[in-house]
């Protein structure tokens, strides 16, 4: 499994307040609240994203609550996979039960700047940057996730077995 | 090799004798919350996902807490989704406006979790219970549905750090400002993944409303949750709430930390949180003059009798300063009426406050107190991210009731000794 295309780029500490706003959450429509997507750090983010595209933050990605509606708008606007140094805890676990592969990274998180056209290979963990023509090795995820992701998230994956 | 409380009680409800950092396991749950906000992304993935029934209608809890009473037309359309599921599958402790209480500081008082539970609620600030000595964290609505449905889920075994709780508290400082201290020590990820144990001869001193509020925060520290050693405060504060036999999980002697640290409370000072962050902790030696809009006394963090009471003591014959929009949140209805009894309400209307019902409301920007750009608020809510009261132009500083109060009443960010 491989994703590919154009990076968007953060900081530290990008909490789930800036990625979706609590004043959107009196729906539950992803596609809807995939329109306000980081709109707080990044206005033109939802205007700029395309299908495909890689989200590549610092320290720490997705801190603060709990709401399952930061990595799914995130996966609704396009997003194919967030890159960072770390991410909190629940916003990690959210990711994986709703199918949004993230992956940490040092190295990609430094290294990768917006608009880098970057590629992912789930299997391998491997990075590349072809836009630098560098590549770097993230953390391969563990094969009860990896077969989460596949099956677009828990709940699917629960029904698979 | 020794667990710690954390590991014992995950290891209980996995059916092991033994489990250790890192182990993924899967866990029996006792409880499964949700609120108006998560539960009904949690039931659109329920009837998705085409599961049929529930695991248990006593050990599910909704709480229609976050924008009621109801904000708007699509608030009101996804409490009344949440309503209806509760009504079908008869769940029993559904929670809507003329019971509701904010989540975290209606369940304990209610009775609903006791020491060693393990508890999941789609609310990041599920880790208050661990005061009460249970294990219980924050999880997405995906999880709380698999939570409803199958009444299990799975778990990395946390690590822990050690915090060995000394002293006491002096006047004025409050169990909020040894949680900014330490969230200020160790950072908003210094606890990521992991538990924050608290034990030590200084947890005696601290009661059970401050032990909530500390490891409510736990979250904000990155933790995956919070505990605290169970003791006669926890034993006194379960009497007459619950008669469910509890089973009382101690750290073992030769339990393994990644860190440990000795908090001395006598030393705590009155602390703020500067924007935009948690860690960002100050005392008032190193805090300028800065002139405030808003003050918010309330949320899941410092909405319970003993904050108001702390609050009321600073605003008692003092008026709110000119300026300043002070508006305080009981967390639930009874500490609501129990305000009323003892005359709180009185003192803050006679100073200029505004008391609401109970709701989250402004702590996460929802309603009741959403902030203009340029507007500063002192707040005792739990986070002071970008936007996180209103505007992306506003400013929030974490503070104590103490604090908060005596900021309202100075107009600028002030601490008790200045007013009183």
């Amino acid at each position: 499994m491989k994703a590919c295309g154009k990076v968007h780029k953060y900081g530290d500490n990008v909490d789930t307040d800036v990625i979706i706003p609590a004043r959107y959450l009196n729906t539950a429509n992803m596609e809807e609240l995939a329109q306000h997507c980081m709109e707080d750090i990044d206005i033109d983010f939802a205007k700029n994203v395309k299908k495909g595209d890689i989200m590549v933050a610092k320290a720490n990605f997705g801190c603060g609550s709990s709401r399952e509606h930061a990595p799914a708008s995130i996966k609704a606007s396009g997003i194919s996979c967030v890159i960072a140094k770390s991410f909190a805890r629940i916003f990690y676990r959210n990711a994986i039960n709703i199918g949004l592969p993230i992956i940490e990274c040092d190295e990609a998180a430094e290294r990768i700047e917006a608009g880098d056209e970057v590629e992912i290979d789930f299997d391998t963990g491997v990075i590349t940057n072809k836009t630098k023509g560098e590549s770097y090795q993230g953390q391969s995820f563990p094969e009860f996730l990896i077969k989460i992701i596949n099956s677009n998230g828990l709940l699917n994956s629960l029904k698979d077995q | 090799m020794g667990m710690t409380m954390t590991q014992k009680i995950l290891a209980a409800h996995a059916g092991l004798d033994e489990v250790k950092a890192g182990q993924l396991i899967m866990a029996d749950l006792d409880l499964v919350l949700g609120n108006d906000v998560t539960t009904p992304v949690a039931i659109n993935e329920f009837n998705k996902a085409g599961f049929t029934d529930i695991f248990n209608k006593d050990k599910i809890t909704m709480v229609m807490d976050h924008f009621t009473p109801n904000k708007d037309i699509k608030a009101a359309q996804q409490c009344k989704q949440c309503r209806e599921f509760a009504s079908k599958y008869d769940i029993s402790h559904y929670y809507d406006v003329g019971d509701v209480g904010i989540e975290h500081a209606l369940l304990p008082e209610k009775g609903l979790v006791v020491p060693g539970d393990a508890v999941i609620g789609a609310d990041s600030h599920t880790c208050t219970y661990g005061a009460l000595g249970a294990f219980s964290t924050g999880v997405g609505s995906t999880d709380m549905c698999a939570g409803m449905a199958a009444g299990k889920t799975w778990f990395k075994v946390p690590s822990a750090i050690k915090f060995n709780i000394v002293g006491k508290l002096p006047k004025y400082s409050a169990a909020k400002d040894v949680i900014l201290h330490i969230i200020g020590m160790i950072g908003v990820d210094g606890a990521l993944y992991r538990s924050m144990e608290f034990s030590g001869e200084g947890l005696k001193n601290l009661t059970m409303e401050d032990r909530l509020c500390m490891a409510n925060m736990a979250i904000e520290a990155g933790a995956k949750n919070g505990i605290f050693a169970v003791d006669e405060v926890t034993k006194e504060y379960l009497k007459g709430r619950t008669d469910r036999e509890y089973k009382v999980f101690e750290a073992d002697a030769d339990a393994e930390y990644d860190e440990e640290y000795t908090i001395d409370l006598s030393e705590i000072k009155p602390t703020v949180a500067f924007p935009h962050l948690p860690e960002n902790a100050r005392t008032f030696d190193d805090i300028p003059e800065i002139a405030i809009d808003q003050v918010v006394i309330g949320s899941c963090t410092n909405g319970r009798i003993e904050d108001l009471r702390a609050a009321a003591e600073i605003l008692k014959d003092k008026k709110v300063a000119d300026n300043v929009r002070c508006i305080v949140i009981p967390a639930t209805q009874h500490i609501y009426m129990t305000a009323m009894k003892e005359g709180l309400l009185e003192i803050f209307i006679n100073a200029g406050c505004a008391v609401s019902t109970p709701t989250c409301g402004p702590c996460l920007g929802g309603h009741m107190g959403i902030l203009a750009a340029g507007e500063k608020a002192v707040a005792t809510t739990n986070r002071n991210f970008v936007g996180r009261m209103g505007h992306t132009e506003s400013e929030v500083y974490l503070a104590s009731p103490y604090v908060a109060a005596a900021s309202a009443v100075a107009g600028k960010i002030a601490q008790p000794s200045d007013v009183m």
